[in-house]
């Protein structure tokens, strides 16, 4: 078991009658990509803005490299190398891309100058030095995930949390990303990822954690995952492994 | 250097009127213009790059304006020390304001309509406060002397009035070449985001109300010490706020010479209707709505924002007219 720098422990969030959250633990180990899945509702997006400040948790708690963050704002956590995308792009539109990044940048680099030339190379490293000067306003929705990726990039972060980056995307420009994403996490930085796009999960991912209805009821690699029958269910209805395993077909 | 040398060279060129003319009918416009120039420079700082849009910013102006002047006719202060004085007055009030606002997280026309809250109770007590004078005014004793900060010719007035404007551009100027300039873009154009990137939104807001207070202040005390009266009305009243927003806002919010072309083409607008329109009171104010809804509607970044992107769009032939953030 490698050293973990993320702990979820027992974190709940309630929403009225609708328990979103329900005590979920689970670690990311340092370095490698984890990836937290899970069908539609399953609390996700909710778990996700609780890890990165958005949200405060009802109980439970969060521990970042062995120190408790929860509920501190996401300014503070983005200071201690938690970085985030957002799953709706969230660019400075009327900024060009370089600015953009340089805003990320400006977080360990008090000049003007050193910042915008690191948002230069950020931007080169994720395949958008052709429009560094461009306005963010300008670029295609690809090109915006990109962005939200360079930005977070640019506050040298140690734990990327990645909010359905790859949604939105055609397959084409996914093939593009995937490389991307991979290169950051060669370089060292922890990726936990949200995501949609088995395909991308299957290919990244080290290792794998299935929410559902608020729990984690399945963990492991991609492939011990992907054969879990709790997780076949979570996906496709009650019953539904069993009848996949028998291989009746009515049709 | 360079990025200093545009404002070197527009107040080099606004130094040189004097020697044209001492008239005092156009010194005393300009002097007007200046002073508007730059109360809405402070305006500009907060709405303009930090996209805080204040309706009160009568609030700082009118707090240093009675600063200065109750310190001299109550106190015996020196004026020079009242000018201090009130800058650090106008700040303190921004902070406040700021601290009380920004925290419980006011955002947009809530902001906005607080900020005009601020100011009309400033008013309200300001008219019958007796430390203000109350309903009658506060009137600083006539004392033509350079050490009170007071002048027989209207030219002193002016170089001292350019010599604000000039600070208020370069300070101005400096913060967008600055990390904090950055940070305070980035929270006009994404709060959410800005925070995620290690921004602390607050702070950035707070110091930015405190900077822009204390830049209206600055007007706010030469105004008191140019017409040596001020009652609440136009220490705290809704003309003053409307006038500092209304020249960047024209001029063009988030640029630095914004508010400085928005007051010159404001008050030469204002001083066009009183020679057609003659006495019809408040028609000035008339011209000033049309010309708003004009400005917002058809050049969102003001008159500096449009002759950029027209600049832009000749030399790169390609139209980035769209680039408006509005």
């Amino acid at each position: 078991m490698a050293d973990t720098l993320l702990n979820v422990e027992n974190v709940s969030k309630r929403f009225g009658g609708l328990l979103a959250v329900n005590k979920v633990s689970f670690n990311v180990a340092a370095r490698g990509i984890t990836a937290l899945i899970g069908p539609n509702g399953a609390g996700k997006t909710t778990l996700f803005s609780i890890i990165a400040g958005s949200q405060a948790p009802d109980s439970g708690r969060i521990l970042y490299d062995g120190s408790a963050v929860t509920g501190e704002p996401p300014h503070r956590l983005a200071r201690r190398g938690i970085a985030r995308t957002f799953q709706i792009v969230q660019p400075f539109v009327g900024l060009t891309v370089r600015e953009n990044i340089a805003i990320g940048a400006h977080l360990s680099r008090r000049g003007r100058g050193e910042a915008l030339a690191v948002a230069g190379e950020v931007a080169r490293s994720v395949g958008l030095g052709a429009q560094l000067e461009a306005t963010a306003a300008t670029l295609t929705v690809a090109g915006r995930k990109r962005l939200e990726l360079a930005r977070a990039l640019a506050i040298s972060p140690r734990l990327l949390l990645l909010d359905e980056v790859l949604a939105g995307l055609n397959p084409s420009e996914i093939r593009d990303m995937i490389p991307v994403i991979r290169g950051i996490a060669d370089k060292g930085i922890t990726v936990l990822m949200t995501e949609h796009v088995m395909q991308a999960v299957m290919s990244l991912a080290g290792h794998v954690f299935v929410l559902a209805e608020g729990r984690v009821i399945a963990q492991g690699t991609p492939q011990q995952v992907a054969g879990d029958q709790r997780v076949v269910e979570a996906y496709l209805g009650h019953g539904a492994a069993k009848r996949m395993t028998t291989g009746v077909g009515h049709g | 250097m360079k990025t200093f040398l545009p404002i070197v060279l527009v107040v080099a060129l606004l130094a040189a009127v004097p020697l044209f003319t001492t008239s005092n009918v156009v010194l005393n416009f300009l002097v007007t213009a200046l002073l508007i120039a730059l109360a809405g420079q402070g305006w500009n700082l907060l709405g303009g790059y930090g996209g805080q849009y204040s309706f009160g910013h009568a609030a700082f102006f009118g707090t240093a304006a009675y600063a200065t002047a109750i310190l001299q006719v109550r106190y015996g202060v020196n004026a020079w020390l009242g000018l201090f004085a009130g800058i650090a007055a106008g700040a303190v009030v921004g902070a406040v304001i700021g601290a009380l606002t920004f925290r419980s997280g006011l955002r947009g026309s809530y902001f906005s309509l607080v900020t005009l809250a601020f100011a009309e109770v400033l008013r309200i007590i300001a008219s019958v406060a007796p430390i203000t004078g109350a309903g009658v005014g506060t009137l600083i004793p006539l004392d033509l002397h350079a050490r009170a900060f007071q002048f027989q010719s209207r030219v002193p007035f002016y170089f001292i009035a350019l010599a604000l404007v000039a600070l208020s551009l370069i300070v101005v100027r400096a913060i967008e070449n600055s990390r904090f300039g950055a940070y305070l873009v980035a929270v006009r154009e994404n709060e959410d985001a800005a925070s995620a990137l290690g921004v602390d939104a607050f702070s950035v807001k707070l110091c930015a109300i405190t900077i822009s207070a204390a830049i209206t202040a600055a007007a706010g005390c030469f105004y008191a010490q140019y017409f040596l009266f001020i009652d609440a009305e136009i220490a705290y009243g809704p003309r003053i706020s409307i006038d500092a927003l209304l020249a960047p806002i024209v001029g063009g919010a988030g640029t630095v010479f914004g508010p400085l072309l928005g007051a010159l083409v404001v008050k030469t607008l204002g001083e066009a209707t009183k020679l057609i329109g003659a006495d019809a009171p408040g028609l000035d104010l008339v011209i000033y709505g049309f010309l708003l809804v004009g400005v917002v509607g058809l050049a969102p970044r003001g008159i500096a924002g449009l002759v950029t992107a027209i600049f832009r769009s000749r030399v790169s032939g390609g139209s980035t007219l769209e680039r408006s953030h509005g």
